[in-house]
């Protein structure tokens, strides 16, 4: 039975009755990375070093080197990201369970209060209208906050500082420990640059997704995009850090399979 | 009279464009002292320790005494300009496409006589003149007469003009126009008459002050340069630099740390890949296209400026990263100018103490101001030297550092 499902998922893939969708920004240097107060530590933009191009570097071969920071691009956030995590077992890239890697995706369209409100917060009360409408989460889901927001390709509306930080949506308190206390989620995507909105150091406990969900043992998806290809329900994603030893997390090529 | 310098006609595209050559630069080592003090703008000759008598061309041993002991001092440089001469031909290559060229011979009060190169505001022989010595496209010190007084249009002077780098009508490139230094040079290269400036910013996200204010004056063109980015260097670069007449490196990454007050790495390394690979970056994209720029017409590539830090000359722990970073980027800059000097592009080192800026909030008076340091550029710029120590911290440590780096290391380090 379970070999005959992945014959015909590899069936429905050839004919397009399934499709994969990328949902994963280029990791280029001009994408921006997360910004700290200049007196933090930074994490690393992404940056590339040609090593040869068919030249007296190299003369039939092109490549590159490439750095960046572990939470550069679209990238996975591991429990041992955030302290609330640290003392969990397997809770980083190189020891966390695979198949939490792949799993089912709950879409949730933030869209258009985004679109209204770029601080807008998801409450567990809008995930509950969310579940009137498309079934309750099951267990072990990710869910995944479409918001639009990385269709904002200008760095700077995708960043939107002002004076008083960063502007972007993200999850409530409320919402993140409704998703793990009541639904049991495996982790939550955005599109955003954080799991958490731009201005989540305010809110309580400060970084409430970062807390709660790695607290739990449970993972952060950031920089996600093309969430609007999804269908609110039966999409499964696929979201592999690196298996970097002692890993906070990794850059990841994010893809979905959805029903065409 | 000096005619005044008016804006450049627009180039002919289809000319050839004239490729760079140099005066003559073979020296002895012992005239290379010329060099040294021209090259921080000053004018010295050697003197007797034992007789005291000023020597001219430089030499091994006093004319007068034979003694050994020759030490280079600073000149007034005051004299009576005795005769002039006119070149109108000659089979050294450089001087070739720039006849005619005025030379005179002058009696200096310290005594002896001296062949030097004339600028155009002298009167006729027998005149008084002042003698100072510049650098000229070779990168070699040679001399100068000027006018005692200052006559209209002073800079103006085409054979002046051979050895300074005047940003008047020129295109000039500040890499960084989100600090205030990098503003500040801005403002002041601009009054100073350039016609262009291209003003980069990395992170466009992060909003400094100042830049919008950048964008709005006539002569700004704002363009995103990272230089911790290969190919934002290689994208400017392919983008302009072929018309970069004078290229003001202001980025650096600065942080107040020593090895102990910052475990790890990172700090150290942001600070190298801005102050050292970031030039790096940018010599090997602007370096090419300058170097070949050095003789395009009257406003052709002349100056490439580094801001140092008078940190590079010796480690100052409380800043030690930083102090290392500009220490090899002074290192480099010295590279980079022995490779731009055949295209007879200067590198101006400026090495200033403590700037006005928040990375020296915690450093006591006096701090360099950014408009300060700008003005020191722009002069720099204007008298074609070398190496410039703006500032009282800096001066001192010249000083200090000129007389014993040893002991500099340690007054520094308690």
């Amino acid at each position: 039975m379970t070999a005959n499902s992945l014959i015909s998922l590899a069936a429905d893939l050839n004919s397009g009755r399934i499709r994969v969708v990328d949902l994963t920004q280029t990791l280029a240097p001009e994408f921006p990375q997360i910004v700290l107060p200049p007196e933090f530590g930074q994490c690393w933009p992404f940056r590339i070093e040609e090593i040869s191009r068919y030249d007296e570097r190299g003369s039939a071969w092109y490549w590159n080197n490439f750095s960046c920071g572990e939470h550069t691009g679209t990238h996975f956030d591991a429990p041992v990201h955030w302290v609330s995590g640290r003392e969990l077992p397997n809770n980083s890239t190189d020891t966390l369970p695979v198949e939490h890697l792949v799993g089912a995706a709950c879409v949730i369209d933030c869209s258009a209060e985004a679109r209204a409100d770029p601080d807008f917060l998801l409450t567990a009360e809008h995930v509950r209208r969310w579940e009137a409408l498309h079934g309750r989460i099951a267990p072990r889901s990710w869910v995944l906050m479409r918001t639009d927001w990385s269709k904002r390709t200008d760095p700077v509306a995708y960043q939107n500082f002002d004076d008083t930080g960063q502007h972007t949506p993200g999850p409530a308190t409320d919402a993140v420990r409704f998703l793990i206390e009541e639904r049991d989620v495996v982790g939550f995507g955005s599109e955003a640059i954080g799991t958490d909105a731009g201005q989540g150091y305010h809110l309580k406990p400060p970084y409430p997704c970062h807390y709660y969900m790695h607290g739990a043992g449970r993972y952060g998806l950031q920089c996600l995009t093309n969430l609007d290809l999804l269908p609110p329900t039966g999409a499964v994603i696929f979201c592999a850090p690196l298996k970097i030893k002692n890993g906070s997390g990794s850059p990841i090529r994010a893809l979905a399979l959805v029903p065409a | 009279m000096i005619p005044p310098l008016l804006r450049p006609r627009r180039k002919n595209p289809i000319l050839r464009t004239r490729l760079p050559l140099l005066p003559p630069w073979a020296r002895s080592r012992a005239a290379l002292g010329l060099t040294a003090a021209a090259a921080i703008g000053r004018f010295e000759l050697q003197v007797c320790a034992a007789c005291g008598s000023v020597q001219y061309p430089p030499r091994e041993a006093c004319q007068r005494c034979l003694s050994g002991s020759l030490r280079w001092r600073e000149q007034p440089g005051l004299g009576e300009l005795i005769s002039t001469t006119t070149v109108h031909h000659s089979h050294d290559l450089f001087f070739r496409e720039r006849v005619p060229w005025q030379l005179g011979m002058i009696l200096l009060d310290a005594g002896p006589t001296v062949v030097a190169h004339l600028h155009g505001g002298c009167a006729p022989p027998p005149s008084r003149v002042r003698v100072g010595a510049r650098l000229d496209k070779s990168g070699q010190g040679v001399l100068l007469a000027f006018p005692i007084d200052e006559v209209p249009n002073m800079a103006d002077d085409r054979q002046l003009r051979e050895m300074t780098c005047d940003p008047k009508f020129r295109k000039v490139l500040v890499t960084d126009g989100k600090t205030a230094v990098g503003q500040a040079v801005v403002r002041s290269i601009i009054a100073a008459g350039a016609d262009l400036v291209w003003v980069g910013y990395a992170e466009p996200w992060k909003k400094l002050p100042g830049l919008a204010a950048l964008e709005a004056l006539p002569q700004t063109a704002l363009l995103p340069l990272d230089l911790t980015d290969s190919r934002s260097v290689k994208q400017i670069a392919a983008e302009i630099g072929g018309r970069v007449d004078i290229l003001i490196n202001t980025a650096e990454v600065h942080r107040a740390h020593g090895i102990a007050s910052r475990s790890g790495v990172e700090v150290a390394r942001a600070e190298m890949d801005v102050n050292y690979f970031g030039l790096l970056r940018l010599a090997q994209e602007f370096g090419p296209a300058m170097r070949a720029r050095g003789a395009d017409g009257p406003s052709n590539a002349t100056a490439w400026v580094n801001l140092l830090s008078i940190y590079a000359l010796s480690n100052y722990p409380p800043h030690g990263t930083f102090s290392a970073s500009k220490a090899a980027a002074l290192s480099l800059s010295q590279c980079l100018r022995a490779e731009m000097r055949p295209g007879g592009v200067r590198v101006i080192n400026v090495f200033p103490g403590p700037i006005d800026d928040e990375w020296n909030q915690l450093l006591p008076p006096p701090k360099l101001s950014p408009e300060a340091l700008a003005k020191a550029v722009v002069k720099a710029l204007q008298d074609g030297v070398e190496d410039v120590y703006p500032g009282d911290v800096a001066q001192e440590w010249l000083a200090r550092w000129e007389e014993s780096p040893k002991t500099l290391e340690r007054e520094v380090s308690i």
